[in-house]
This record gives structure tokens, sequence and C-alpha cells, in this order.
């Protein structure tokens, strides 16, 4: 299939940016949108011409580097899959599909579709672990986890931290993020501990990278490639109430 | 020279305890004054450079990728064994060690895999403690499952996502020392050579990716933790970045390169579909343990796979293999597969491939217990293919997926270079010719979290801290090195990408230093990868500048290396005249086509030295012994 691609090009965080219009010509269905823009940016090489950028690496769906706004959908079209899983039977012949970066204030731009999301770590790093040691702890099977629980933390931290549920959010917001990192480790005895002080620090630090606030859109479970529920961001919400009466923090 | 692998001495079950009281310690106070350079933030980097910031160490921690939460152990699908022996059905931390010595063709360290095994047990408890979603039972109690080349249940899993969910403990706690103060993270980052400053690791040179400046970093002690080399195939299973640079970078420095040839092909891959094909992806190995593999027992035979009768397929594996059945070790099932499909009768697309069922598990066990086990993967599945696997089975074919071989390392994870410690998958060290399912993840985190702190005390208690500084005309000279290689990468201009010259040393390699390699293919492999190497030189198209973020220029250097790499893996593969694990000599099997093993002249350790570009490398060996475990010939039948 031949395909007309709008694609969106930025020298640097400084750069205006531009869609630019490229074609992509004999596709197969069989290959994966990347692969598609890999053949794209192996012709513009041969041509002299810069390669369009993009963030990609385990190219099975896991690793969550990937990041691309396809048709105004982030990771594009097919629910619960990431761009490296899409495949191009997704599209027929003839097609124009526009390519954007994630576009949130808190990702701001490198260069064409790739964004800096390390706004996202330092989320995790004000908060999102368990403060034990190396060494030094019980044996595995001495705290017991009733099954649902495991169950319900593994849902959660099936988050791959690729930043979809903010790029989709109208508020460039990151609850749904925070909320499955908080609701994981608030699931288990482990995270219980300091399950208060978690999620007053992650609250806090998402506001300082200066995400939006969660207006109840639910546009981030809708592009969630690992279909993380807002269910969770209820968790948040409840967790953080709790902390707030239980701790006497109020920050 | 032969190599002294540094192992104690005395019993192997006291062995890591008398280590740890021979080695030097650092006091508390002091450890703040010693700085700690980790490359590569998988299990192994990630875990390392955590218990090492925790401990009071001044750790940088570098990565390509944008977060280390993305290194390429998040791929992991299956489980991490431990000798736990929760289900009591016989495991035992000897039964662990004795699994992956023989799973390794007996061509491992004693020593190393014997700790491995004890230190299976505290991983599982660490990764509990930190939150670890494992699979449970109704009582709370973890679950377990088998996995290749093992008669017990020893594997610990999350879903279809055991490396996603360790590797995410294993961020959390880096993210902990991040928000400490104890480690600095430099993400977009590239390790492009080491410094040695009279006969020690100093440091590292280091492209910014995003800003392409080129800077140095001083240290005391470098730990590579930068994964495997499988990628020299272009096609397999390894994330688009995974590369040899550090790796071979630090060999040219002087580290010894240990076994390049040991390469693991994984049974259980998804079929080629095209020339566009970027990268395989694997299906995990748990798979094997409700699918059944089969084939027509005729050639050519074109009927849909539900419409071929019991009694016109070939169970081969179970056939072949009664024991172990469809859970014979890796490199055995791959060549079994690949045995069925250069018959003639392998099935889908271009004949490589072969069924992976699970007709008969679903009708055990129901729909729904098999998608409770494998949910993921079946979608991944659907994704890929389009085709239905509770509906028709699988079609899987093998693909490259793991090195055995990597840095030589002594018992302490240090290489031939002082101060420079080899973690992970980098290393040669625990698996021999052959890994083990569920046994990668197992040997990342015992490096990471376990051993390097003890061992790498040793040697800085021996080094007077902050010695070296980035100003060594060391660092500059090698600084300078890293430039000029830039500049010349760039100023070719030529007419094919970096992905057209990874794609043919790919496919030299595969064809002849693939699942099954001779001395005339290994020649030709050694004839054609220089051939393909000059023609990169004069010919490689890079647009852009070094200036700038610059992907070309990330893969063209990354291929580059690949392309001098891959002729010591051939050179290794054709000195190794035996067949043993993941290293197949046709011309070294037995009658029925098994590896023919040859201990009397082969069980050693082949280390490569660098010895100049004009060269050939130096083998030096480090002798095997086998005390615990007689010497036999392996068997799965």
């Amino acid at each position: 299939m031949d395909l007309i691609l709008y694609i969106w090009r930025q020298n640097g965080p400084e750069d205006m940016g531009r869609l630019e219009q490229h074609r992509a010509l004999h596709i197969s269905p069989d290959m994966s949108f990347l692969e598609m823009l890999d053949q794209v940016n192996e012709a513009l090489i041969k041509e002299g011409r810069e390669p369009v950028a993009f963030d990609h690496d385990c190219r099975e769906g896991i690793c969550g580097m990937c990041s691309q706004v396809i048709n105004g959908i982030p990771h594009g079209p097919q629910k619960k899959t990431t761009v490296c899983q899409l495949h191009m039977r997704n599209f027929k012949d003839g097609d124009t599909i526009y390519i954007e970066p994630w576009k949130a204030r808190a990702f701001p731009v490198i260069r064409d579709l790739i964004v800096d999301r390390s706004s996202l770590d330092r989320i995790v790093q004000s908060g999102g672990y368990v403060s034990v040691h190396t060494g030094g702890v019980p044996d595995a099977n001495a705290i017991l986890i009733p099954k649902e629980d495991a169950d319900s933390a593994m849902d959660a931290s099936e988050c791959i931290g690729c930043g979809a549920c903010v790029a989709a959010c109208p508020n460039g917001s990151a609850m749904l993020f925070t909320a499955a990192k908080v609701s994981h480790l608030a699931a288990l005895p482990q995270g219980r501990v300091e399950a208060a002080r978690r999620v007053c620090a992650m609250t806090e630090a998402m506001l300082r990278e200066g995400f939006g606030n969660c207006s109840n859109h639910y546009a981030c479970e809708a592009a969630c490639p690992k279909g993380i529920k807002v269910k969770f961001i209820a968790k948040l919400n409840r967790e953080y109430i709790k902390a707030q009466f239980n701790t006497g923090r109020n920050t | 020279m032969i190599l002294n692998g540094n192992s104690p001495s005395g019993p192997l079950a006291q062995m890591w305890d008398r280590r740890r009281q021979e080695l030097k310690l650092v006091n508390p106070a002091n450890k703040r004054k010693y700085k700690i350079i980790v490359v590569g933030l998988g299990l192994a980097g990630a875990s390392a450079a955590a218990t090492l910031g925790e401990l009071g160490y001044q750790v940088e921690a570098f990565c390509f990728q944008d977060s280390p939460r993305r290194g390429h152990s998040i791929a992991a699908q299956g489980g991490i064994n431990a000798a736990k022996n929760y289900p009591s059905d016989g495991d035992s931390i000897f039964r662990l060690f004795h699994d992956t010595i023989k799973g390794g063709d007996f061509r491992a360290r004693e020593s190393n895999v014997y700790r491995l095994a004890t230190l299976s047990n505290l991983i599982i408890d660490q990764c509990v403690a930190q939150g670890v979603p494992f699979a449970r039972d109704y009582a709370g109690y973890l679950d377990n499952r088998s996995f290749g080349g093992a008669q017990v249940s020893r594997t610990f899993y999350a879903r279809g996502q055991t490396g996603q969910q360790l590797l995410l403990g294993a961020y959390g706690a880096l993210s902990r020392q991040i928000h400490a103060g104890t480690v600095r993270l430099f993400p977009r980052s590239e390790m492009l050579d080491l410094v040695v400053v009279n006969g020690q690791a100093r440091g590292i040179i280091v492209r910014d990716l995003v800003t392409g400046m080129v800077n140095s970093f001083a240290a005391d002690a470098v730990c590579l933790c930068t994964g495997g080399y499988t990628n020299v195939f272009n096609l397999s299973t390894n994330a688009m970045g995974s590369n040899v640079t550090a790796t071979f970078r630090a060999y040219m420095k002087g580290a010894y390169f240990a076994n390049p040839c040991y390469t693991q092909i994984h049974p259980t891959c998804i079929p080629v579909t095209g020339e566009h094909q970027s990268k395989l992806t694997l299906m995990s190995e748990s798979l094997r343990n409700d699918g059944r593999v089969w084939v027509p027992k005729t050639g050519g035979d074109k009927r849909a796979p539900r419409d071929i009768p019991e009694g016109e397929r070939d169970y081969f594996l179970e056939r072949k293999y009664p024991s172990f059945g469809n859970l014979a070790p890796r490199d055995i099932a791959s060549r079994a597969a690949k045995e069925v499909c250069d018959e003639g009768r392998g099935v889908g697309p271009g004949g490589r491939g072969v069924y992976l069922d699970f007709a008969d598990s679903i009708a055990r066990l129901g729909k729904e217990k098999i998608a409770e086990r494998y949910g993921n993967l079946f979608e991944m599945y659907q994704k890929i293919t389009a085709e239905n696997a509770y509906d028709r089975p699988m079609r899987i074919y093998p693909a490259p997926h793991y090195a055995m071989g990597g840095l030589w390392v002594d018992y302490n994870l240090q290489s031939s270079i002082p101060g420079l410690f080899v973690l992970g998958e980098a290393n040669f060290s625990d698996h021999g010719a052959n890994r083990l399912g569920a046994s990668a993840l197992m040997q990342g985190l015992a490096d990471g979290y376990f051993i390097i702190s003890h061992t790498i005390a040793d040697h800085l208690a021996r080094t007077e801290p902050g010695k070296v500084r980035p100003e060594h005309e060391e660092f500059k000279r090698a600084e300078e090195g890293v430039n000029s290689r830039t500049k010349k990468l760039l100023s070719i201009k030529g007419g094919k990408t970096a992905s057209d010259f990874h794609r043919q040393l790919g496919s030299i390699m595969w064809e002849h230093v693939g699942m099954a390699r001779t001395r005339e293919s290994l020649g030709i492999a050694l004839g054609r990868i220089p051939e393909l190497r000059a023609e990169f030189w004069e010919n490689v198209a890079i647009p852009g500048s070094g200036a700038q973020l610059n992907q070309e220029l990330e893969k063209a250097g990354r291929v580059a290396d690949f392309l001098e790499f891959a002729e010591l893996m051939a050179l290794d593969a054709l000195q190794r005249e035996e067949s043993c694990g993941g290293h197949f000599r046709v011309e070294h099997q037995m009658p029925d086509g098994e590896a023919r093993r040859d201990d009397e002249n082969f069980c050693y350790v082949a280390a490569w030295q660098f010895r100049g570009r004009d060269g050939s490398p130096e083998l030096h060996k480090e002798p095997l012994i086998f005390e615990n475990i007689p010497l036999a010939t392996r068997s799965y039948k």
C-alpha cells in the first residue's frame, strides 16, 4: 500500500516545528508502524536528507520508549497497543496519516517526535518505591499477600511509563501514571508503611513538574497501551485524602 | 597464558563466605570519597548502582535510553529461578547448581555457578520486600512454575512480565538513591571509550546523545552492565539499541573477551515475515509448559493445522527427548526445530516455523486458565501475526536471543583490567555454553545486589580515591579518539545506510556463524566480514552533524563495532573444535546428531586479548575443573 504522511519536524526545543509531507510507498501490511517509518527514513538518508528522529527500543511493546501521536491518538488507532506493536494492516492504501510527538507542558520536544519525559522519572524519585535496604529482609513467604491484592498490584504495576496518558489528557495530567505506582504499592503490606508519605510526595512532584490535574475525561485509560484503569485514580485520591487525615500533613 | 579464575579454595559451599572474609572493606566514612561509574541500567546495572549508592559511594550511572526503567531486562517474560524449594519437589541449592552446570554443557566455572545458586534465594526475598508483585496462590504464598532444563518448579514469575517487574523494583531502588543524592543519573548518554591509566580502569568517555557533547568522567572503578551482543545477527530478540560497543571498547583497551562464540538461539520466537523486519519477537519459553511442539509428519503438508489428524503429526521434542519433552533446553529445542524445517516439514510462509499447540492444555485446563497464565503473550502474538492462538497453534522459530560469552571476569567479577568490573549478560561467567531459562534475571540481580558491593570494596581499599582527574592526558587522548572517529564517520557521505550494513552483516552471521557452524562456513565469514567492514568505512551514509541528536550516527557507531566484533566471534567458533551448548560445529556430532563435546581438548574458557588492529588477537585459556559434578555427556532423553 502507499500512504501520505504528515510528520512533525522540529530541530530542537526552541524551534517552531512544522508538519512535513512524506510518502510511504510499497508498505506491507505485516510491517509494524516503526518499520514503515524505518523505510521512510532510509529513503530520506539516501537522498542526503535528515531522517525523522523518533524514540523506540524494544519493539515488543514493553519498554515504553516509543511515543507518537498518530492521527490525533497517542500510540494510534488500535486499542491497548504501543506504536511499535501497531501493524500496518490497521491502515489501507491511500490513507493520510498525521504523526506528532507527545504534546504536554511537562514533556518538552527534544527533536522531531522525541520528547523529554524525565519529569515522570522525577515523580518516581520523590517516593515511588518501598524504602528497603539491600539485604536483611525477611523470607519471601514470611509476607503473605492475598491473591486479589497481588493481582491488583500487578494490574497497576503493568504501567510502562510511556506517557501516553499525559499526551491524551486535555489537561496534560500525569494522574494515571502516578496513580498506578501509588496503587501498586498501597495494595501490598510492604508498601503500606510509607503509603501516606509516598502519595503526598508524588502528588507534590506531579504539580511541581507542570502536569495538569485530573478532571475525569478518562482519555488516559482509552490511550493506555497496557489498559491501566482509571479506578486507580480514585484509589490515588482516596490514599491522598487518607494521608491528609492520618498524618496531619496538609502540604 | 593460563588464566586463573581466582576462585576461593576449599569446599564449594563455603567458598563465598570464605571470600567475603578475605575481601578488604572500606570504612563507612571513607566510602563517600570513592567514585564508581556504572554503565548500563538494566537489572545488573540498576541493582548495582542502587546498592553501591546506598552503601555511601558516589555513583555516576549512565544509560542510552531516556530513562533507567527501559533497559532491555524489561522484556524478559517468563521468570526468575531460585532454589527456595517452596513446592517441596526436591529442589535445593545443589540441584540448581547442578542443573545450571549441566544446562551450560560443562563450560561454566563451578565456583561462580554455586554462588549464583546460593544467592538466588536472597534475590526473591529482596524483590518481594521491594513490592515486586510475583504470582501468588489463594493462600497468599508465592507460586512457582517449571521451565526448560529443569524437572522441578523453581521459577517465580509475574504474569508474562517478570523482567519488567524486577526491573521496576531495581529502578525504584535506584530512584530512591537518586533522590538521596548518592547516585547521579545520566540518561541518553552513551559510553564510547574506556580510559585506562597505569593499567587501571579510571573512567569513561561519554557522548551526550541530545547535545552531541563528548565528555570525560573519571572514577575509582568502572562497572560495565551493558548486556549482550546478539544484535550482531541484526535480527534478534534484543532491543534495537542493544549493542557491543561498551564491552568491545573495553576489549580494545585490554579487557579479555571470553567465549564470544557462545550465543543462544531461542526456540520460541515469532517467525520472520519479510525483508522489512527490524527485530524478532520472543514468545516466553514458559509457553512450552502448556504448549506442544509439532510439525506434520510429511513435508509439504499444506492442510490447516486442525485438519491434520493426530497420527500424522510429529511431536518431535516429545519423541526425541521423552523425559524432558517440550521442556528440553533451548539449544536442543532450537536445533531440533531447525532440523525438521531443513527436512522440508516446516510450517507457515517460507517453511521456517513449527507449531506450538495449546489445544490439549485448553481442553484440560480451560481457556480461562491459559489466558490467566499467558494472556499477554497471546495478545502480542495476535498483534504481530493477526492469528488467534487460542484457535490455531502458534507458529514459532528460533532466533538469536542471549550472549553467554562476554568480557572475561574472575570470581570477583573483575575483568583482566584492575578496577573494571563486568556484571550481568556483559560478562561470560555463569551460563557456560548455554543459558537455561529464567537464569539471566537471576544472574543480573545476584551480581548487582549481592556480589559487586563486596568485591569492589576490595579493589577500592587498595586504591587512593580521586587520584586521576578528567584533565589527565589519557582522557584527552581518548576524547580525541572518539571525536576523530565521529568526524570520520560523518565525512564518508556514502550511498548505503548503517542499517543496510547491519542487515548484510546479520545475514553473514546467521548463515555462517549461526545455529550450525562448519570450518568452511566460518572461513567464508572470516573472509566476508573484513570486506564488508572496509566497504562500510568507504560507503556509509550518515546525514546531520555530531553536535546534535543524531540517531544515524549512534547506529553507525554501533554497527562499526559489530563489524569488528563479528570477526572475533567467528574466530572463536573456528578454534573451538567441538560442539557444546549453543555452539554447534557440524563436524563434531554424535551419530544421532547430538553435540559431541571434547573435554580432553576444549574444557576451557577461551579469553581473547586484543593485539592491535593489524595483529590477530591472542588466545588465553582458563582451564575448567569439575570437582563437584563429574563431567558427563549431557542427555535430556
